[in-house]
């Protein structure tokens, strides 16, 4: 991680859905946390009615929230101010990916807890694992639902600690049957999507994926080499596989390269691999494209730094060329394309990029990401 | 690509409902999965029995181990205990009993305990099997060391060993399975028994962890799997990161399969490694092949030889049936002049996969 870390601790409670009891056990963790003489507020807390819940709030002191008014309304948000003024030790911020309304501070309930973070304060949250950034295809996929509030990957990353809050879903179906997670209408709403249980169950399978890869990845000797292919079998190949991983994404105006950088990230993440992204234009600075496109591009690439991926714009006449040269000169050892849009098909006698990329990069690996939007209408060949 | 409900075979039908049959006959097993003692398991376990007991459901304790907690005992005195049968000093869980009583749901801790020479079962998993064969649900609790496919991992981390197991197929058969996830500092604060080896404390534990969560999610998938089957949803999406590499006998597959390795690892996924059988290739070809394929052995690699007129379309079904996420294919940079006009296959598979990641690798 490139960032200072921060100086208090984050541990973060994750689940697959509403209702698993992720806000439970983080407030019985603070309960322990005062048992044992440790200076405890709660900064934020969604009772949503229910009694359990509610009553392991017990004695616990509570930052009252900030009203903000925006368009005639009233709404509540954490007081993050306040809470740095008070300054205990330990603090609940329940639903950790909240999007705070326009007027406050902080675009998201993340960033204030990485204020609470940075002045010295413990914080536990929760969240579910369907906001987590680099999963939000996969989601959308499963579940039909573009989620909207995500984290980004290196947030999580930066945790001190996740744990899992585990449930199954036939015991969760049932708490929603008997009304402990909602309302009778808004459960009746909460069965027809996320709450089937086959949805459930990829949810939850992705959760403790996800656990276990946050477990890992925070143990000592993560880096060591993997599988070696028995000597002999290896003469061609010109990459020693203990080589570090170099990931280098193409952004371009194509809507598909939100999901491209989501899936490069993910990759590289995995792989314990850097991970670059570069949009190429004929002029400096993009501006040969229209306009509508140059905006597109400058989207796409901020979109990559905030998921802290190091972007650069190149300039070239080809771009093929230009991306390939780029890549050797950085030691990358793997590019990420998106996928042709269906009608760029090339017209006959050109090259498709694709082809172009393969046909230059011969010492790195070329990967042509999913369109993961319409898993359930794959083309015939 | 079929998206819910495809027309099924008789055959594919009577299997269904067998499936269907079999499984309301039996009772259900959930099982709580702990990846060191002190994480709370049994606490767990009789909790939830002592919630269901409230609700109205006729629930017994068949077994509980001998060192209980203050916090345990205030549970158990809630509940109807049927008393462990003394065999020679040996306490053992009183299945006759207890299939007797037939109630609705049987608490049992330890399932790795093993009975005593002359019972009717070696260990006491198999007891309850039997109960749930009678028609009464289990709730039980386990510590990963004793499954028997993870024992010999866990013994390098622990430097302990155990004796009783539980076969992991019996662990797949369950309808629920739940992760009692905590972090490590609180089995260290409880427990202090990581004695041996070198690693920290911590570092055991987090790896016992990390076994604990991938075995819950191997098992979930296993769920879904026969959910789907059970409903005759045939697998179209899923959480698991599955790998397909494929080769022919004169691709370069060494640095292939070694990538897919590698990723199949880090993303804990699953490896294949496929090849479309070309007719009549040359000696030297097949001895190529035969070195490629014992490479894919020696990565531990499922290996599928597929059967298609066109190898492309073989294997974009054979990828799209079992739910693959990526592709890896070798492509040769020597163009043939005539795929200017028709589209190299490398094209073609690229557009057929859609929704599935292809990496490719040029040589």
């Amino acid at each position: 991680m490139p960032d200072r870390p921060p100086s208090g601790k984050l541990k973060i409670f994750l689940g697959y859905a509403a209702g698993v009891g992720k806000t439970y056990q983080m407030l019985e963790e603070a309960q322990e946390a005062r048992r044992q003489g440790i200076d405890v507020v709660i900064g934020y807390f969604e009772p949503h009615g229910r009694k359990d819940t509610i009553a392991k709030t017990e004695g616990m002191e509570v930052i009252p929230r900030r009203k903000i008014d925006y368009r005639g309304g009233l709404f509540e948000e954490m007081d993050t101010d306040a809470i740095l003024r008070r300054h205990p030790q330990f603090c609940v911020v329940d639903e950790f990916p909240h999007t705070n309304v326009p007027g406050s501070d902080r675009l998201k309930r993340w960033q204030d807890v990485q204020a609470l973070l940075e002045a010295g304060i413990d914080v536990v949250t929760t969240m579910n694992i369907q906001h987590l950034e680099s999963l939000n295809d996969q989601i959308w996929n499963i579940t039909g639902i573009r989620v909207r509030e995500t984290i980004p990957d290196w947030v999580m990353q930066q945790a001190d600690q996740v744990v899992m809050v585990d449930l199954t879903p036939r015991a969760l179906l049932n708490r929603l049957a008997r009304g402990v997670v909602y309302s009778q209408e808004k459960a009746q709403k909460a069965l027809e999507n996320f709450f089937q249980e086959s949805t459930l169950v990829v949810l939850r399978e992705l959760a403790l994926r996800q656990t276990a890869h946050e477990v890992e990845i925070r143990q000592v000797d993560y880096d060591a080499p993997g599988f070696q292919p028995e000597p002999g079998y290896h003469d061609e190949a010109e990459q020693p596989s203990d080589k570090r991983d170099r990931i280098l994404i193409l952004v371009t105006p194509e809507p598909a390269t939100a999901m491209l950088i989501r899936r490069g990230k993910r990759v590289a993440d995995y792989l314990h691999a850097d991970c670059f992204a570069v949009a190429i234009s004929r002029e400096i600075d993009l501006h040969d494209m229209p306009a509508r496109d140059r905006e597109i591009v400058e989207q796409h690439l901020n979109f990559a730094r905030n998921l802290h991926i190091e972007t650069r714009v190149l300039q070239g006449q080809d771009v093929a060329k230009t991306l390939v040269e780029f890549a050797h000169l950085n030691g990358v050892t793997h590019l990420f394309l998106a996928r042709p849009h269906p009608n760029q098909w090339p017209a006959l006698s050109r090259r498709s990029l694709v082809q172009q990329v393969v046909h230059l990069a011969r010492d790195m690996q070329v990967t042509i990401a999913a369109d993961r939007s319409n898993r359930q209408q794959s083309q015939a060949v | 690509m079929p998206s819910a409900i495809r027309r099924r075979s008789p055959e594919e039908l009577l299997q269904q409902i067998q499936a269907e049959e079999d499984y309301e006959r039996r009772g259900r097993l959930k099982v709580f999965l702990g990846y060191a003692s002190g994480v709370g398991k049994s606490f767990r376990m009789l909790d939830e029995g002592r919630r269901r007991s409230e609700r109205g459901q006729n629930v017994v304790v068949g077994a509980i181990q001998p060192k209980t907690t203050p916090e345990i005992e205030a549970v158990l005195s809630k509940l109807e205990v049927i008393p462990l049968r003394d065999v020679g000093g040996v306490l053992v869980m009183d299945t006759q009993a207890i299939l007797k009583r037939h109630p609705g749901v049987c608490l049992v801790d330890g399932l790795a305990y093993d009975n005593p020479p002359g019972s009717a079962h070696a260990s006491r998993w198999e007891d309850v099997n039997e109960l749930l064969d009678a028609g009464i649900s289990v709730i039980t609790s386990i510590n990963i060391q004793y499954i028997d496919d993870l024992r010999e991992r866990v013994q390098q981390i622990t430097g302990k060993t155990v004796t009783q197991t539980v076969p992991r197929s019996f662990l797949n058969s369950a309808d629920e399975i739940v992760v009692v996830d905590a972090p490590p500092e609180m089995c260290i604060a409880r427990d202090g028994q990581m004695g041996a080896g070198s690693s920290s404390p911590e570092q055991k534990l987090s790896e016992l962890r990390e076994i604990a969560l991938l075995l819950a999610a191997d098992v979930v998938d296993k769920q879904l799997e026969a959910y789907l089957h059970r409903n005759g949803i045939p697998q179209t999406f899923g959480a698991q990161e599955r790998i397909l590499v494929c080769i022919t006998p004169r691709a370069n597959a060494a640095p292939m399969i070694a990538s897919g390795k590698r990723n199949a690892d880090r993303f804990h996924g699953d490896l294949t490694v496929a090849y479309v059988r070309q007719a009549e290739i040359s000696a030297q070809d097949q001895e190529a092949l035969e070195r490629n394929l014992s490479i894919a052995r020696s990565a531990q690699a499922r290996i599928e030889i597929l059967d298609g007129q066109d190898p492309i379309e073989t294997l974009l079904k054979f990828a799209h049936e079992h739910g693959v996420t990526q592709i890896f294919v070798g492509h040769s940079t020597r163009e043939q002049w005539w795929e200017r006009f028709t589209g190299t296959p490398l094209d073609r598979l690229i557009r057929g996969a859609n929704d599935i990641d292809v990496r490719v690798f040029p040589h």
